[in-house]
């Protein structure tokens, strides 16, 4: 059911996206910056003197990703609903796995752009030292994937609507609980606990992905279609 | 009867609930069968 | 003559005997049922507990079901169970978290704990909580059943992973669950079982009546508009 087209278009999609985050600069302008707020803020909210920050960085980072890559989306799928783009979406003629795949791909970079900023601020800020490169890299690519998809197919549903902004953060969050919970969980083995420990987490993270890229595969094309 | 509290609050919350539910669903068809015409009054 | 009610035959038969079996459930779970010999009368509240989780499978699994037959299908019939199972499943997960809690308080001394289930069972409330929101937004017919179905299943196949994913966490972090007494006596048993059956029935006649609602509820949105026009006829005509 995959035409050898799809990747193609999934490339123009992807290519469009990131040429316009390239000039729009939001990224890199607002949603980098305020994702390192949130760093900061977690240091006052928690006493970095008494360890719990550094205790609590594998999580507080994933919220952190969870919050910055809610507003990234938020803005992925807001482009697509002004001006009736949606509809020149939908008689681009792009097969319609190959436009979910495209955006979901952009939104992942954009996510892992995010993620290195993170954990750049992390490393730097809350003097973390890890164990596992490997387990670390793996961990990110698996769960971004895994939030980019299922963020992409919540994104065109809630992008047409006037409650977008509210909606999308209500319908999203409970979704992606286990994605926190399985990257936390897996940082954490790679932080400071056994790496080997951070190894099935990551599988539950690849199910997930796989389930959520699957159903976007499948259904983008019907989700695209309401207006 | 140990826990006393507890046991009734539980049972006083769960039926409670289930009749306050069930006299929203009885009265909202009620007043939904009014604004149609009988023969529209079905469900099937 | 046709009723201005939602009720029938078929649910006044199933809500007499809910009726009825609530009142047996009542007198077994207070009063025939031996206390625990560990919990004490706190395991009274497993007659109710478990029951209401019972309905809430029920109504999450409809729901499903439901949305994946419209989605198959494209009939009313399959979009008014779904959203009818998912409110009435709500409803019963409400209660759940609730009983639940209570339980909790005088077992493990708190009202909340990271329990696998209690986790998981939050977590459900606030995704079908979503979906009905998405339910109420304005919209085509058809554009909303579309959404709400998508919302339902993209839910749906999300709970075994949050449910293996809580459970996991938890077995890895909590060194003992308080562990419940695996014999359970012979009139405990039969009273859950008979607290069952009546919030099964219980569920059914909500259902029941919340779809004819829901039906009702889009024949007056479809029809709605027609009926305003000739009301405003009918009055023009009244007055010379």
């Amino acid at each position: 059911m995959l035409h050898d087209t799809v990747f193609r278009d999934a490339a123009v999609i992807a290519g469009k996206d990131l040429r316009l985050e390239w000039r729009s600069r939001v990224t890199t302008n607002q949603i980098a910056p305020f994702a390192l707020l949130v760093l900061i803020l977690f240091a006052f909210a928690l006493d970095p003197d008494r360890g719990i920050l550094a205790r609590a960085t594998a999580g507080l980072f994933w919220v952190a990703v969870l919050f910055s890559g809610l507003l990234a989306l938020q803005r992925a799928f807001a482009i697509e609903a002004a001006d009736g783009n949606r509809d020149g979406l939908r008689l681009s003629g792009l097969d319609p796995a190959g436009i979910f795949l495209g955006k979901a791909g952009a939104v992942a970079l954009e996510l892992l752009v995010l993620e290195l900023v993170l954990g750049a601020g992390v490393v730097l800020m809350y003097g973390t030292t890890f164990r596992s490169w490997l387990l670390l890299v793996v961990t990110c690519v698996v769960a971004t994937t895994g939030v980019a998809a299922a963020g992409s197919l919540y994104g065109v549903l809630a992008a047409g609507l006037r409650v977008r902004e509210t909606l999308l953060p209500l319908l999203l969050l409970p979704i992606l609980a286990p994605v926190l919970l399985g990257a936390t969980r897996s940082f954490e083995a790679a932080l400071a606990g056994a790496p080997s420990d951070g190894w099935p987490w990551v599988e539950l993270l690849a199910a997930f992905a796989a389930i959520y890229v699957a159903f976007g595969v499948l259904a983008f094309g019907s989700l695209l279609e309401e207006s | 009867m140990t826990n006393g509290g507890y046991v009734l609050a539980g049972y006083t919350i769960v039926f409670g609930t289930l009749i306050g539910y069930t006299v929203r669903i009885l009265l909202r068809g009620r007043s939904l069968s009014k604004q149609l015409p009988p023969e529209d009054r079905r469900w099937m | 003559m046709i009723p201005e009610h939602t009720g029938s035959r078929a649910t006044r038969i199933i809500g007499a005997l809910t009726l009825a079996g609530f009142a047996v459930v009542l007198v077994l779970a207070l009063v025939v049922s031996p206390p625990d010999q560990v919990q004490g009368d706190a395991a009274r509240l497993i007659y109710l507990h478990v029951p209401v989780a019972i309905a809430m499978n029920l109504g999450f699994g409809l729901n499903a079901l439901g949305s994946a037959m419209w989605l198959w299908k494209k009939s009313r019939w399959w979009d008014t169970l779904a959203v009818s199972a998912a409110e009435v499943g709500l409803v019963f997960t409400a209660l759940t978290l609730v009983t639940g809690m209570i339980w909790g308080r005088p077992t493990w001394g708190v009202y909340w704990t990271w329990d696998a289930r209690l986790t998981s069972f939050s977590l459900l409330f606030l995704m079908y909580l979503g979906y009905l929101v998405v339910r109420r937004l304005p919209a085509d017919l058809e554009v909303r059943n579309r959404r709400s179905a998508f919302v339902a299943l993209l839910s749906f196949v999300d709970v075994p992973i949050v449910y293996f994913s809580v459970t996991w966490w938890r077995s890895l972090h909590q060194s003992a669950t308080i562990s419940l007494n695996t014999t359970i006596s012979g009139s405990m048993l039969f009273t859950l079982f008979v607290s069952m059956a009546v919030f099964v029935a219980c569920f059914a006649w909500l259902l029941l009546h919340r779809f004819r609602v829901a039906w009702l509820e889009d024949e007056v949105e479809t029809k709605g508009l027609d009926l305003a026009i000739s009301e405003r006829r009918a009055e023009a005509l009244v007055v010379p």
